[in-house]
């Protein structure tokens, strides 16, 4: 059982990278426009800076 | 403000024209500009309106927001907001401007960030505690469940302490004014069930519900959430449609014109008010001679001749001269605020209703806490064991908890109203829907709303081409409704003007010249020398000739014959109250198929009708504009506004029209039927679940594992089934 002493901070360290990511998301305002950004990768249009 | 000055066509007439003016008053807030765009729906529309703005002079950026169906342009200081609605247009996508100044895209929604940032940390803490309870439930035993169970208490302590805060203040508040509502019970649930599974914990016991604490306090964040982002999009998007407010006046001090915002007016103060412009304050015109449209105030679309002495007041439209007002009444006391007085009233009247989810809370909250107290009290007599009695306590209030219940509605509100919103309808109010499905009446406004406010010329084929060239001719001299509407169907037919010379507006009667040597006049029939008639018209003269008439009637406005059909084919009763005169009510009505009609009412009228019908047990729905509507929308059961209508009737509104077409009303009426429908089948699951559950709880034979499931089982099904109505 002590392979549990790495598994779980592991999972937890990993988990709590993906919790990290997604506070960055918040903070960067990327869900202002979640349907506009769903149909801008189907526009042809070369989107330089998208958010500024 | 020299712009007035400027010579028009000529020189005795101080009348600009009145667009040239609109142009000059948007340019008041320059750089950040924000555009509402009801129309737009694909990726397509996004590119084609900032390729179309990018191209437009002095536009810097444009961005569209489909989320929220608005652009947000940065331009340069000399682009207006009639530029960039107009380049639009010319699109093909109908635009009304957005206050920028209440429009902060990121101070917005602070609290509905910070319900997704508690709402990420529930759902963080939830995985992990829920991959270590698994391992508990397929048979860790001894020291390991221990150490998996102190870990998860580890994660879910402070993911709670940070999670459930909303959840906390509201019970907390509620309590201290000695009320229950549904976050006691949830707040009682989630501590109950974290004090005894430490206390298990520490006793090295076999159950501990860190698990069910935190996916309690995920599940009900999350219909939280859904509930604020539907409501929170509404309520910013309706308040920042400032189509008709009058943000700033010129105001006549010492001689000179100085712009000032509507706030700093003052009693007494001389106000000008150009032609095109909305009256600012009440007052008394002392200078200029002009026609004023009251429509939004009273209904009547027959213009209404204004000179010195006469009283004007707020929010009628100034329509061919310009105008010196003596303000009488200023900012909170014009007669156009005191109407909004209205609205803290509805806003009384409406909370009178109950929803179908206080109802579900009522019956609710009381029910689990004896329950509850009950389990624990026969447990406690029966075995003596203060641990047993608790732990079956804590398991009745968790398995009861209402995560099904806290997403029944929000769940099923925000498809609805997302969907609703794709057609260009925002809910403002939060039973909105519930009582829209409950209609069965359905009462419209005339003017403004039925139709579009612009004039359309009835008689075209009636006159001859001659005639019709010269009153192109004439036309062109004034920025009247009338006389722009003229202007609109002989181009659309092709009709040449007519040389006259010595073009001059005479504001408040028309427009004079001289045509092959005769005097001709177009405008007033008691200018021309005509007999009035009933409807709205305007006559030309030339020479000595009799004087020919040009009919006009209110344009429908799009959708409008649609609407009224698909709801009289629903079986809901359709009539139209209006402020204007018996025969251009009884045109528009049998051109519209409706029976019923009443014409020249009052807004006490509206309100005294609208109550009568409900008192014989109708439930109304009032579609209206005007401030004469304004009472009406208060006193129907619900009511609808389209983006057009004055700031008092938006407000004084549970729904708004975001475009200009009618046709997504019928619409609306289903998908609230709908979704009341939905709501209602979303409890009985919740129900359902309990009544399986909750024997299993009080019987003692509930696990950790069982209520897992119940609890996960009931919310995905509740959010699927709410799903359907997309």
């Amino acid at each position: 059982m002590t392979m549990l002493a790495y598994l779980i901070p592991i999972s937890l360290v990993l988990g709590g990278f993906g919790l990290g990511f997604f506070i960055w998301t918040v903070k960067t305002n990327q869900y202002d426009d979640p349907d506009g950004d769903a149909r801008r990768i189907l526009s042809g249009d070369y989107d330089d800076r998208p958010k500024t | 403000m020299t712009v007035a000055m400027r010579p028009s066509a000529c020189p005795a007439c101080a009348a600009a024209p009145a667009a040239e003016e609109i142009a000059v008053r948007g340019k008041v807030a320059p750089g950040q500009i924000a555009l509402s765009l009801p129309g737009i729906h694909c990726a397509a529309c996004i590119s084609k309106i900032e390729n179309g703005l990018a191209r437009h002079e002095g536009v810097r950026r444009a961005r569209v927001n489909l989320t929220l169906k608005r652009v947000q342009i940065d331009a340069a200081q000399e682009v207006t907001v009639a530029d960039l609605i107009a380049a639009v247009e010319v699109l093909g996508y109908e635009a009304h401007e957005l206050d920028a100044g209440s429009l902060n895209i990121a101070g917005a929604d602070r609290a509905g960030r910070e319900l997704l940032m508690r709402l990420a940390i529930a759902g963080f803490a939830m995985m992990n505690v829920m991959l270590l309870s698994v391992s508990v439930w397929s048979g860790a035993e001894d020291a390991t469940r221990d150490l998996f169970h102190w870990i998860s208490a580890a994660i879910a302590l402070p993911a709670i302490a940070f999670s459930g805060q909303p959840f906390f203040r509201n019970a907390w508040a509620a309590l201290r004014q000695g009320r229950l509502n549904m976050d006691v019970p949830i707040s009682l649930a989630i501590l109950l069930a974290v004090v005894t599974s430490l206390w298990e914990t520490a006793l090295s016991g076999h159950h501990a519900y860190f698990d069910a604490a935190i996916a309690l306090t995920f599940f009900l964040l999350a219909g939280r959430y859904l509930d604020h982002r539907t409501r929170a999009v509404a309520r910013s998007a309706a308040q920042e449609l400032t189509a008709l407010e009058v943000p700033r006046a010129t105001v006549l001090r010492d001689g000179d014109e100085t712009e000032v915002g509507v706030a700093d007016l003052r009693v007494g103060d001389l106000v000008r008010v150009r032609p095109g412009g909305r009256m600012p304050v009440d007052g008394e015109i002392i200078e200029g001679r002009s026609e004023i449209d009251r429509s939004l105030l009273t209904g009547e679309t027959l213009p209404v001749f204004a000179e010195p002495g006469q009283a004007v007041s707020a929010g009628e439209v100034n329509l061919s001269g310009p105008l010196t007002l003596r303000a009488s009444a200023v900012g909170q006391d014009t007669s156009l605020h005191r109407m909004a007085d209205l609205v803290a009233i509805a806003e009384s009247g409406r909370s009178r209703y109950t929803s179908l989810a206080d109802k579900a809370a009522k019956l609710y909250a009381p029910g689990v806490h004896i329950l509850s107290a009950l389990a624990f009290l026969g447990w406690y007599l029966y075995t003596f064991d203060m641990r047993t009695a608790l732990n079956i306590a804590a398991a009745v209030l968790i398995i009861t908890c209402p995560c099904a219940l806290g997403l029944a509605v929000p769940a099923v509100t925000t498809a609805a109203s997302g969907r609703l919103f794709r057609r260009g309808m925002l809910i403002k109010h939060e039973t909105a829907l519930e009582r829209l499905a409950e209609v069965d009446t359905v009462v419209f406004d005339k003017t403004g709303t039925l139709t579009a406010g612009a004039p359309e010329l009835t008689n075209l084929d009636a006159l001859s081409r001659r005639d019709l060239g010269i009153a192109r001719a004439l036309a062109e001299g004034s920025a009247h409704p009338l006389a722009q509407a003229i202007l609109r169907v002989t181009r659309a037919a092709d009709v040449a003007p007519a040389e006259v010379a010595n073009l001059c507006e005479v504001p408040g009667f028309g427009t004079e010249g001289v045509f092959d040597g005769r005097p001709v006049r177009l405008g007033r029939a008691a200018w021309v020398g005509a007999e009035g008639l009933p409807q709205t018209a305007s006559f030309l003269k030339v020479g000595d000739a009799a004087p020919v008439a040009f009919v006009f009637a209110d344009a429908l406005r799009n959708g409008a014959e649609d609407a009224v059909r698909a709801l009289r084919e629903s079986g809901r009763n359709v009539i139209v109250m209006s402020g204007d005169a018996a025969p251009a009510v009884s045109a528009l009505a049998t051109r519209l198929g409706v029976t019923d009609w009443i014409a020249e009412a009052l807004p006490g009228d509206k309100v005294a009708r609208i109550e009568a019908l409900q008192r014989d047990g109708h439930r109304v729905l009032m579609i209206g504009d005007g401030l004469n509507d304004t009472a009406a929308l208060v006193a129907a059961h619900v009511s609808i506004s389209p983006a057009s209508a004055l700031d008092a009737a938006r407000a004084a509104s549970d729904i708004v029209l975001l475009g200009g077409d009618l046709s997504p009303v019928p619409l609306a009426c289903d998908t609230a039927q709908k979704a009341t429908r939905r709501i209602r089948e979303n409890f009985r699951i919740a129900t359902l679940y309990n009544v399986i559950a909750v024997p299993l709880a009080v019987a003692g034979l509930a696990t950790p594992l069982i209520a897992a499931l119940a609890m996960s089982a009931s919310s995905v099904t509740v959010s699927l089934n709410a799903l359907r109505l997309r």
